[in-house]
């Protein structure tokens, strides 16, 4: 389903997209792309995106995250970011962008839990 | 108070790659010099910030980033240096939320508060220097 670097799984009405790769240059449009395509193709419900494997967001990496979960969303598509790192979550409140407008979640069961199903 | 520099790599910042290398750099220093995780990410993420504005905004240019001691405190000091144009309205620049380059603006000013010193020196056709300093906590 996807392009190569991000994995992209199907969970029941969802897509769950892993994060691992640093999100920069091509590798964030590739990214936006092949995820937007995903939920284009599969209809799917709800978008997770985990960011566990993230040591480090910079405010690039989170308008990258935060621009898809928008996307996402004028599609018709409600995204959850989930598995935030503790210090990535004090770093980006330190520097003055939380993500606001955007939704989260501990981990990725709980982002299950908040997500519509379409059945 | 006297610093004294243990080692010191200097890196160009030309491309989108360079700003990785500079951020892997910052982050394996950080982690040497024994910084907590919290202060390990925010010096990377400066690390990050700063390196990008030098290729956003000046094109091209250079960061150093050395492993630090004084008083008996271990940290890393980055440099970022360039010819750019330098910046105008440095007070409206380190506010937050001013970009000439149509982004939030919160490179500068987040850096600033990611780090325990940082300095700024610029003028309009000058470049730009930036040197920032994270210090280990025991
Ligand atoms: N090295 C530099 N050379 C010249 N101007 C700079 C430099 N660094 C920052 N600036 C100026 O300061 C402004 C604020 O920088 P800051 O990093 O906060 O925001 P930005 O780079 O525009 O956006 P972003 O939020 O994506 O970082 C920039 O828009 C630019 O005008
Ligand atoms: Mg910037």
């Amino acid at each position: 389903m996807s392009r190569g670097t991000i994995p992209i799984l199907r969970v029941a009405d969802n897509l769950l997209v892993t994060v691992q790769t640093e999100l920069h240059d091509q590798v964030a449009e590739a990214f936006q792309e092949d995820v937007l395509a995903a939920v284009e193709k599969t209809g799917a419900a709800g978008l997770l995106i985990d960011v566990t494997g993230l040591d480090i967001v910079d405010s690039y990496v989170a308008r990258v995250l935060s621009d898809t979960a928008k996307m996402a969303r004028l599609m018709g598509t409600e995204t959850v970011i989930v598995g935030i790192r503790p210090e990535v979550a004090a770093t980006l409140v330190r520097m003055g962008y939380a993500m606001p407008g955007v939704r989260t979640a501990l981990n990725v069961d709980e982002g299950l839990a908040m997500l519509p199903s379409r059945r | 108070m006297t610093i004294r520099v243990l080692n010191r790599d200097e890196m160009a910042v030309e491309t989108e790659h360079d700003v990785v290398t500079v951020r892997r750099k910052a982050q394996a220093v950080a982690h040497g010099r024994g910084l907590s995780t919290f202060a390990i990410a925010a010096i990377t993420t400066a690390a990050s910030e700063l390196a990008r504005n030098v290729l956003a905004h000046a094109r091209r240019g250079t960061a150093s980033v050395e492993a630090v001691a004084a008083d008996g405190r271990s940290g890393v000091r980055m440099v970022f240096r360039d010819d750019g144009p330098g910046i105008a309205d440095l007070p409206r620049a380190l506010a937050g939320g001013y970009s000439t380059a149509r982004s939030l603006g919160l490179g500068l000013s987040g850096s600033r508060r990611l780090v325990d010193e940082f300095e700024i020196e610029t003028a309009p056709g000058k470049g730009t220097v930036v040197t920032v300093i994270k210090w280990a906590r025991f």
